[in-house]
């Protein structure tokens, strides 16, 4: 008998128990797949998702690569810090260019949804595929969207990268199926069940590093169809003639992290992470209002996970 | 459907907005509850979930306008907000009115955070309640007080049962409809309690609600004054979660993956079930069941002086034997404290 083995009972916090789930689920998929790889977008959740794949295999590094589907018009800081990131974890990088995309030049401000479709949902199709990978990490949550919502954890693809959301399997307790029919391959989400708060509180809580965009500060800036979006370089196309486009400073910071002629910005003066939540808690609209993907109609992004995108 | 009543804040927004610190010292040490709303189809599960988050602020306003355009195009309540469209996110969801796959939802109290599981009620998709089940603290058994206890309402709460969720309430819903009326709602928690009884469930808290009307949600309703149990926000926010009994079992760490970065290291990388571990502790590695010490509870920021059920940790053993030879040690053997 152990003497010590009657100490007070430990209560673990929520943010604890959800690190010890994405943890678990991590080295689930690590001993039960041939070759995974992570989803990495370079956005908060990605962040706290490689954080949490640096904890689950420590001191080893984690064991399999970075994968960045690249649409090559995301913010410039997001490029920076991806490298950064890459350095950091000693993870190896792959980044992929739909090369059919790169051969027509698709780009937000001609080909509207054709833009998603070629590079980030057949892109990655095109990855996953060339590469092999049957599991792959993505750091979405449940929290963010309605179709999300009724995702399992372990979300299986069918050789073609489609989602049936009427034939999802059972998933019970912590005890993960990760059995593939040959051909399908697993989604993974190890955030499922963390919230934005969540997010925040542990990026704040780990010092986890992040884009400073997320961060408010000047930067240049046009309305547009409602978005206050910023000019990142110069392939942003201003409009002209009587109403013409000027770019003017404003403090903003953004919410989620995409393509940059895509993505809302806040006007913020937040340039702390508790005053990032501070903002977030009281403000009156969600996450993803600033991505125009999701506007499309009321079940778009169910739409676009069946088709293959994550 | 009138807005949320002004009572009903939940979140806590003037700390938030006077002093962010104090508001995150507090949020991070909140309790998590997670619990599942079951029942029969039309019972009014996912307009309970609805309601929830509507009440407690966790909808937000472009979520509302969404929803406001949706009740009025495919909703079941009218020109009313159909708050079913809330959980029911896949389209063929919607278009057919019912819910085919669980849902989890996420809300905060100022005591509590929460997740909920909205479950189906069809007989051919119960399998997929089960799946939210089996990750619940708590069961909230919907019945629709016009129609009483149903086949479905059995067999959800069987399963709940059998799953080992050990809180059950009995909410009987639509009250309204039937004027709010004591004796029938006495007559169904009788009925009810006969059949819990039959399958071993030993106890559950029944209360007479309206999620449409909000009765005894957030607050007692006068429309029940003969219903003297607390609302349902108010046991959900107080009930006791079970989980450091976990921890005065034997400890019980199923391996999931043996670290092994270099020649020096050899780490068993587990989440722990049961128990706790502190370095010194003998454990006995299965199925070899050969005994070692814990050396070090490794993790990124700093070895760990003891661990906990529910915590995912890597064990090293003091054992030098165990490192330099082969023993067999697989993933999803257990290591078991002597």
């Amino acid at each position: 008998m152990n003497k010590r083995a009657t100490p007070g009972s430990v209560t673990l916090t929520h943010l604890q128990r959800l690190e010890s789930e994405s943890i678990h689920i991590m080295r689930e998929v690590i001993s039960e797949s041939e070759k995974p790889v992570m989803l990495y977008s370079v956005g908060k959740d990605s962040a706290v998702m490689l954080h949490l794949a640096r904890k689950a295999f420590f001191p080893g590094t984690p064991p399999f690569p970075l994968l960045h589907v690249d649409t090559t018009w995301k913010f410039r800081a997001m490029y920076a810090m991806r490298d950064e990131m890459v350095k950091s974890s000693g993870m190896q990088l792959i980044v992929h260019q739909n090369p059919d995309a790169v051969a027509r030049g698709i780009n937000p401000f001609d080909h509207g949804s054709l833009h998603t479709d070629l590079w980030k949902t057949e892109g990655l199709k095109q990855a996953l595929t060339q590469f092999g990978f049957d599991a792959a990490f993505g750091g979405a949550r449940r929290d963010e969207e309605k179709s999300r919502a009724k995702e399992r954890i372990f979300s299986f693809r069918s050789a073609s990268h489609r989602w049936d959301p009427k034939n999802q399997r059972p998933e019970l307790w912590n005890i993960y199926n990760a059995r593939k029919v040959k051909g399908e391959s697993i989604r993974v989400f190890p955030l499922s069940n963390w919230t934005e708060l969540d997010i925040w509180q542990y990026i704040h809580l780990e010092s986890i590093p992040i884009v400073p965009l997320y961060f408010a500060a000047p930067r240049p800036t046009v309305e547009r169809d409602g978005l206050l979006l910023m000019v990142d370089d110069d392939r942003f196309r201003l409009r002209a003639g009587g109403s013409g486009e000027i770019p003017a400073q404003r403090s903003i910071r953004f919410r989620t992290l995409g393509c940059y002629p895509l993505t809302g910005a806040l006007e913020s003066s937040a340039t702390t992470v508790p005053k990032i939540i501070q903002e977030m808690l009281l403000t009156t609209t969600s996450e993803r209002q600033g991505r125009a993907i999701d506007h499309d109609q009321g079940a778009s992004m169910e739409q676009k996970k069946q088709a293959g995108y994550f | 459907m009138t807005g949320a009543p002004a009572h009903a804040s939940y979140k806590s927004d003037d700390l938030a907005a006077e002093d962010i610190d104090a508001y995150l010292i507090r949020h991070q040490h909140k309790s998590l509850l997670r619990f599942i709303t079951c029942g029969s189809v039309d019972d009014g599960k996912s307009t309970l979930i609805g309601r929830l988050l509507y009440d407690s602020k966790m909808i937000f306003d472009d979520q509302l306008a969404a929803l406001a355009a949706d009740s009025k195009r495919i909703g079941t309540q009218g020109q009313n907000i159909d708050f079913a469209l809330l959980v029911d996110g896949l389209a063929a969801e919607r278009e057919q009115g019912i819910t085919i796959d669980v849902a989890y939802r996420f809300f905060a109290t100022d005591k509590r955070k929460f997740i909920v599981a909205d479950t189906p009620g069809h007989e051919q998709y119960t399998r997929n309640m089960v799946t939210g089940a089996s990750t619940a603290d708590l069961a909230i058994i919907l019945i629709d007080a016009r129609k009483g206890v149903l086949t479905q309402t059995r067999r959800h709460s069987y399963l709940a049962h059998l799953l080992g969720i050990k809180s059950l309430v009995l909410a009987v819903n639509k009250m309204d409809l039937v004027d709010y009326a004591q004796s029938r709602f006495d007559a169904i928690v009788a009925e009810y309690r006969v059949f819990a009884d039959s399958i071993g469930i030993r106890d559950f808290l029944a209360m007479p609600i309206s999620s449409l009307a909000g009765d005894n949600i957030t607050s007692a309703s006068g429309n029940t004054r003969w219903y003297l149990g607390p609302s349902l926000m108010t046991h959900l926010e107080s009930v006791e979660i079970d989980r450091a009994g976990s921890q005065s079992r034997p400890f019980r760490m199923p391996v999931q993956w043996v670290n092994r970065p270099n020649l020096d290291f050899r780490g068993f990388a587990g989440l722990i079930s049961e128990g706790l571990i502190r370095p010194g502790d003998a454990v006995r590695v299965l199925p070899s069941g050969r005994t070692s010490k814990v050396s070090r509870i490794v993790t990124m920021g700093a070895d760990l002086q003891a661990a906990v059920a529910g915590q995912s940790v890597t064990i090293t053993l003091a054992d030098g034997g165990l490192k330099g030879r082969r023993i067999g040690l697989q993933p999803r053997r257990c290591a078991r404290r002597d």
